[in-house]
């Protein structure tokens, strides 16, 4: 009797643990959870039910390495290998943390070096982000066959950029159907550091007024709240709590930047069979607060690569 | 045993489901959602959850001036068309496919960059006593360079 009422104890706290835990991770990330005032009476309720009803799902989209790399090049800035983090680096990293923050900076190296037709440099890299996303345990996210694809068509940007759009998603969408959150955060942080790092790296000094990159640079001011919130989908994890006062010492330096846009007036374009989102934008960065960013930047990408 | 397996199972089948439902959203935006990017860039981000009819998702974005954009937004064929709109940082709605007989693509481009906000909704379609349909939604985004 004593056994059997062990054993079913047992049972029933496993029970209440993994009940414990789908009540645990229904609840995380953008679900909502609206918390309604018992006294008040029903229509009141029904109103502030209303008022706080949230989006069931929230996405935060950062620019994918792909994207920054793109942006980069669109700024007419010049290909710089140096700044790329050596593929000699990859053994070094082994925590959960490390490997997420260099795949996505290897991502965005590749894809760096994909854009400036480096084609042994794109292999190279896309072997070191296969080390990462493997270490991470992240399945089929860069087989050897995308490999093999990429060297058959090493002078096809088009299918290049296709390997490199697939794989990442491959990563990312594997850590995210697989409760991974965490870790695909920390992915798209490293990615998204690594193409700030490459623009402030590559900006003159002597070319600072009027300057496409510092321009999108300054656009990036938009996207640091968003890595903010998409980080605090996943606080209370160690390593995401660290990013965190990163990226807010990142944001104090964005504060300092002015960044005013006019009202969007929407406008359909029937060459193009598109809208054309019509705003004007006011920006200013002094050169010493550019600096200042460099700086935070720099030290904050070489504690990744280290 | 038997009680022990009528409350297991489906609370393993729970756990599960979870993962399960994320593997078959991946291969449905893969087969759905990203073929209507043909002539873009897809950036490689992946955007997706099971969503029940009525349910709501919202997604913020910067996008640049250098780039022409496409957002491909599509749910599940058990679900009713999905409906979404496109807003500006001061609320402002810029957009909304229900005007386009519920299209799932739309292009655009920026004369400065924004952060933009995509609400996307499931609309209920399921009358009283009824189940309501789940799904998967997807939404994706593809650029190429101006010209």
């Amino acid at each position: 009797m004593t056994r059997q009422f062990r054993i079913s104890s047992g049972i029933g706290i496993g029970i209440v643990f993994i009940l414990g835990i789908i009540l645990f991770t229904c609840c995380k990330g953008g679900r909502k959870a609206p918390e309604v005032n018992l006294e008040l009476d029903i229509r009141d309720k029904e109103a502030v039910i209303q008022d706080i009803k949230q989006a069931e799902k929230i996405f935060q989209a950062l620019p994918s390495p792909l994207e920054s790399a793109m942006l980069i090049k669109s700024a007419g800035a010049r290909f710089e290998e140096k700044l790329l983090n050596p593929v000699s680096n990859v053994n070094k990293y082994v925590t959960n943390k490390s490997m997420a923050l260099n795949l996505g900076i290897y991502t965005c190296d590749l894809s760096f070096a994909s854009l400036y037709e480096q084609t042994q440099l794109l292999i190279d890299y896309m072997n070191a982000a296969k080390k990462m996303a493997d270490g991470l345990g992240i399945l089929k996210a860069i087989e050897q066959k995308d490999i093999d694809r990429l060297e058959e068509n090493i002078n096809n940007s088009e299918v290049i950029m296709d390997i490199v759009s697939q794989t990442f998603m491959n990563s990312n969408s594997y850590l995210e159907d697989n409760g991974q959150p965490a870790t695909a955060a920390m992915v798209l942080t490293g990615g998204w550091i690594e193409g700030l790092y490459i623009s402030t790296q590559l900006v003159d000094m002597n070319d600072f007024d009027g300057n496409k990159l510092v321009g999108r640079i300054i656009d990036q001011k938009l996207s640091v709240d968003i890595l903010l919130r998409l980080l605090s989908g996943s606080k209370g994890t160690a390593a995401v709590d660290e990013l965190m006062v990163e990226v807010e010492k990142l944001k104090n330096v964005f504060d300092k930047i002015r960044l005013d846009t006019s009202p969007v007036r929407p406008e359909y374009d029937p060459d193009s069979r598109s809208t054309v989102l019509k705003s004007e934008t006011r920006t200013d960065m002094t050169p010493a607060v550019f600096l200042e960013l460099s700086a935070v930047v720099k030290e904050i990408r070489n504690s990744f690569v280290i | 045993m038997k009680t022990l397996k009528n409350i297991l199972l489906p609370v393993i089948l729970l756990l599960f489901s979870g993962g399960f439902a994320g593997a078959q959203c991946k291969a449905f935006a893969k087969k759905e959602c990203l073929p209507n990017l043909a002539g873009y860039t897809h950036d490689g981000n992946y955007h997706a959850a099971v969503l029940v009819e009525g349910e709501e998702a919202e997604l913020y974005k910067t996008f640049y001036s250098d780039m022409n954009y496409r957002v491909s937004i599509v749910g599940d064929s058990k679900l009713p068309d999905i409906e979404f709109r496109v807003l500006d940082s001061n609320k402002n709605v810029l957009y909304t496919n229900k005007d386009k007989n519920y299209s799932s693509t739309w292009d655009f481009k920026l004369e400065s960059s924004q952060q933009l906000k995509f609400l996307i909704k499931v609309p209920s379609a399921t009358r009283s006593g009824q189940q309501p349909s789940s799904g998967c939604v997807a939404i994706m985004f593809g650029f190429r360079l101006k010209k």
